[in-house]
């Protein structure tokens, strides 16, 4: 398996992200010889999966719907050489419309939704595909600097086939104009950045239903064995 | 052979709790992954890790979230720092065999709010001295910095619990590895 490429994964220290001054490890990643245990990652079957985990209109209704905008997200998992990874965990958390987060720590002043919880799971298909039924995530502030605000955003983590694999990204949504006041899109290198931007899409839009935004995921490869195991 | 990059990291932030812990912290949501890597009746030496994640100013990190990979059992276990009075990780597990001719040991992996990057880490056990002398990844670490990733045995209410701390930066910066 190939490194993590520290050229488009951000720096662990990235001080105009504040969080990271106390918390970004200060010494050298030390090298670790390749062998089995990080080589190997968890397996997740179908019966890990309900119906409606990925489903977040659904999930988390108690006496109607949620309100915002329904949208789709879909895409395919691949690996840096494009091999679809299968079967792959994929598990996604997001503020609902009003940009508020059902966590307890969050006390901004926007209304909760009692028929939204905002976590979702799935695993990709033969193809590496995935799909997500939602509500499209509101902006919200945070205490970073002065009057910051967070781009709209889905939070993704992915384990991929090993733990060497794992990766926990955001998904962004196209034009917001947030993005280039947000330290934490802005701490990924510019090389890559706009990998985390995802598509509109009519292919993915149903009709009468809800809009269609496509998000492939990159995992790392190996050049060893670029056509996988 | 095409070759695309790779999407880029994004921290965890702080509330990832309802998507991948709720039910540790009580939250209406499934669970699939939780602080159990075994159930009560497998079979080995039940144990706990318990530690702390500790920021540059050695205050512990209520938003962290650790996972455990162990892969002689092949099992993976997580938990968020945010329900625990002291802010500590608790894991019960099994102690792991010998894998592949290494010491005893876990892949650990460790996100938080502040971190844009997971950082991996391993635990190792105090009481497998030679097993850890022996042991290549170890032996790679400059010998001043490896008592940080061992994990300390003791006993703790009739159960063994093993202590592994991890510190993010300062004298005793826990070893990461660019695995």
């Amino acid at each position: 398996m190939d490194k993590r490429d520290w050229l488009v994964h951000p720096s662990y220290l990235f001080p105009d992200y504040q969080s990271t001054i106390l918390r970004a490890p200060k010494r050298e990643l030390l090298p670790i010889k390749a062998n089995l245990s990080e080589r190997t990652g968890p397996v997740f079957g179908l019966d890990s999966i309900s119906p409606l985990d990925n489903d977040l209109t659904k999930n988390g209704c108690v006496n109607g719907e949620p309100l915002g905008e329904r949208i789709v997200v879909s895409g395919r998992v691949l690996d840096q050489f494009g091999q679809p990874i299968r079967h792959t965990l994929i598990e996604i958390w997001q503020a609902n419309a009003a940009g508020r987060y059902v966590h307890k720590v969050d006390q901004h002043a926007a209304p909760l939704d009692p028929n939204f919880v905002g976590g979702g799971r799935t695993l990709t298909d033969e193809e590496g595909r995935y799909k997500f039924y939602t509500i499209k995530p509101g902006a919200y502030p945070w205490g970073n600097h002065h009057n910051a605000w967070r781009p709209n955003h889905i939070h993704f983590s992915l384990f991929g086939p090993q733990i060497a694999t794992r990766l926990v990204t955001q998904m962004y949504f196209p034009g917001d104009p947030l993005l280039q006041y947000d330290p934490i899109y802005k701490g990924a290198p510019e090389k890559n950045r706009e990998a985390m931007i995802s598509k509109f899409t009519l292919d993915l839009t149903e009709p009468n239903f809800a809009l269609g935004y496509e998000f492939d995921i990159i995992l790392r490869g190996s050049h060893a064995n670029p056509f996988g195991i | 052979m095409i070759e695309l990059l790779q999407t880029p990291s994004q921290t965890v932030g702080p509330y990832f709790a309802y998507g991948l812990v709720p039910k540790q912290y009580g939250y209406n949501h499934t669970n699939i992954i939780t602080g159990s890597l075994v159930d009560e009746n497998s079979a080995g030496e039940h144990i706990q890790i318990i530690g702390q994640v500790l920021d540059g100013e050695g205050v512990a990190i209520p938003d962290a979230m650790i996972e455990l990979w162990q892969p002689d059992i092949k099992a993976i276990g997580r938990f968020g720092t945010g329900t625990d009075e002291q802010n500590r990780f608790i894991f019960n597990t099994i102690k792991p065999q010998s894998f592949e001719g290494q010491a005893p040991h876990i892949s650990v992996v460790v996100m938080m709010r502040g971190l844009l990057v997971h950082a991996f880490t391993r635990l190792y056990f105090s009481d497998e001295t030679e097993a850890n002398a022996q042991d290549e990844v170890l032996r790679s670490v400059p010998e001043e910095r490896r008592a940080t990733l061992i994990a300390q045995r003791g006993e703790l209410g009739g159960k063994t619990v093993y202590t592994f701390d991890i510190h993010m930066q300062g004298d005793n910066e826990t070893v990461f590895f660019d695995v």
